[in-house]
């Protein structure tokens, strides 16, 4: 453990040069993901918990069901389709960065989706027929209660970003663990711990909960400020 | 729902709103009987009776939320041929996590008010119920009464024909109860027509100059408020109103 401590200080430090840009590449391609699953995620989510439709609850218990999405089975799946002979093969961008976002976009776009699902349709019940009444259609509740639960859906997107941060199985398939160009932290503790260099393998990971605690923290501070102004408006 | 242009000079005579025969049921569940009722202009009405009577089935089926099972809901267009303007208050009113002003230009958006207007429109609103110093102020911040008062400011500043309030003061301190029910009163002296579910006989008996009341899901006496409180009722509006004395 100390030797994994000594090991996660040298690598904050500078004594190995990879670090950063490592550390660098997780966060660029897990926020792209999440920016993009929350174009997605939030319009869709939202419209599913205001838009009448036939096949509403199949769709939501796919959707509920997807959260249990296995991040090797996202990779394959990404990896079939972006691979030379797939459908998306002319594309030419498996084991690149952009491949990995597609894979980590794909694996929380079910997460976003699903909790603001659930907390836009919470919103609804107090809601609904208030803004009904006001002459609000579906679309226009769904974008209001977007707005209203807008501190929520910050600690969604966090949620994500923290399961998209701390996954390996999608990126390693798509990605490939290319030392500078698609190697990220968490194939990065995988290949050390193949290697044997378990005392690098733990520092990495003291690293990557690090980086988790930061954005744990950053939940945690969403969740503070929202409980300040629910009792103030208690 | 339908609605129906008016003929020219008749628009004056006629009701806001008519149900013929107008009934609705949830599922096996009766909620209100089938029911001839008009509400006209500058019309003050309480609807009263236990809960589970129909009250809010009553004013829901009114403003077109709810479609009648049977029967048929009309709503009259005004001299312009413009439809019915209403707006619905509730028990606890649903703002937005955000200013007051912005709820404010939220609600005229809503109801289709052109953008030019909103600001002349909510500061106007905000002044009418007292609350032009506070457009800043996140809206949920507000006290009860002060919410209920941006959610009749809300109502107000889309100019409505029709106001129904569903226990509105139900949720308030006295202090709050007498703020909203002086601006109902108001609005009612505009010529707003006004219907209002209540617990409260004696609110009813200040505001209303109809009293209905509600018995399983059926209207059960429908009387001038003078009348209501003066002269002989049918057997369960009897035991209603004397059941709320003993408790007032």
């Amino acid at each position: 453990m100390v030797d994994s401590l000594v090991a996660a200080w040298e690598l904050m430090v500078g004594g190995r040069g990879s670090l950063w840009p490592v550390v660098g590449l997780s966060l660029v391609v897990s926020a792209t993901a999440c920016l993009l699953a929350a174009a997605i995620g939030l319009v869709g989510g939202a419209a599913l918990a205001t838009v009448k439709f036939r096949g509403r609850r199949l769709v939501v218990a796919l959707l509920n069901t997807l959260l249990a999405l296995p991040p090797v089975v996202v990779g394959l799946a990404v990896y079939l389709l972006l691979s030379r002979s797939g459908p998306l093969g002319a594309w030419g961008i498996l084991f690149t960065p952009q491949a990995m976002v597609i894979a980590q976009t794909v694996l929380v776009l079910p997460i976003v989706t699903a909790l603001t699902r659930q907390l836009v349709a919470d919103a609804m019940h107090g809601a609904g027929e208030q803004l009904r009444s006001m002459g609000a259609a579906p679309l226009h509740s769904a974008a209001l209660l977007l707005v209203h639960e807008r501190l929520s859906l910050v600690t969604v997107l966090l949620t994500a970003f923290g399961r998209a941060i701390s996954e390996v199985g999608a990126v390693m398939i798509v990605g490939g663990n290319i030392d500078g160009v698609t190697r990220v932290m968490t194939t990065a503790i995988a290949l050390e711990t193949s290697k044997g260099d378990l005392p690098l393998a733990l520092g990495l990971g003291i690293v990557l909960l690090g980086v988790v605690g930061i954005i744990n923290l950053g939940i945690a501070g969403m969740q503070r400020l929202q409980s300040r102004h629910e009792g103030r408006a208690a | 729902m339908t609605a129906s242009p008016a003929a020219p000079g008749a628009h004056a005579a006629q009701p806001l709103i008519e149900l013929q025969a107008a009934g609705v049921a949830f599922g096996r569940t009766v909620a209100l009987q089938p029911t001839d009722f008009q509400i006209r202009r500058g019309e003050r009405v309480a609807l009263i009776g236990a809960n589970g009577s129909g009250k809010t089935t009553l004013l829901r089926l009114l403003h077109g939320q709810l479609e009648p099972t049977c029967g048929t809901r009309r709503a009259h267009a005004d001299a312009n041929g413009q439809p019915l303007r209403q707006a619905m208050l509730f028990q606890r009113p649903f703002l937005l996590r955000l200013s007051v002003w912005r709820n404010l230009q939220v609600a005229l958006w809503l109801a289709g008010v052109p953008r030019g207007d909103w600001d002349q429109r909510g500061r106007h609103a905000l002044e009418r119920v007292g609350l032009a110093g506070l457009q800043r102020r996140p809206a949920r911040v507000l006290s009860g009464g002060q919410q209920q008062r941006l959610a009749l400011a809300r109502a107000w500043a889309v100019r409505p024909q029709m106001l129904l309030l569903d226990e509105p003061t139900a949720s308030l301190d006295p202090g709050g109860k007498h703020e909203v029910e002086t601006l109902i009163d108001d609005f009612a002296r505009e010529g707003m027509a006004v219907v209002m579910s209540t617990h409260n006989l004696g609110q009813a008996k200040r505001l209303s100059s109809r009293v209905v009341f509600l018995d399983a899901g059926r209207i059960a006496c429908d009387l001038p408020t003078d009348g209501f409180f003066n002269q002989r009722l049918p057997e369960a509006a009897h035991h209603f109103v004397r059941g709320e004395a003993i408790w007032s």
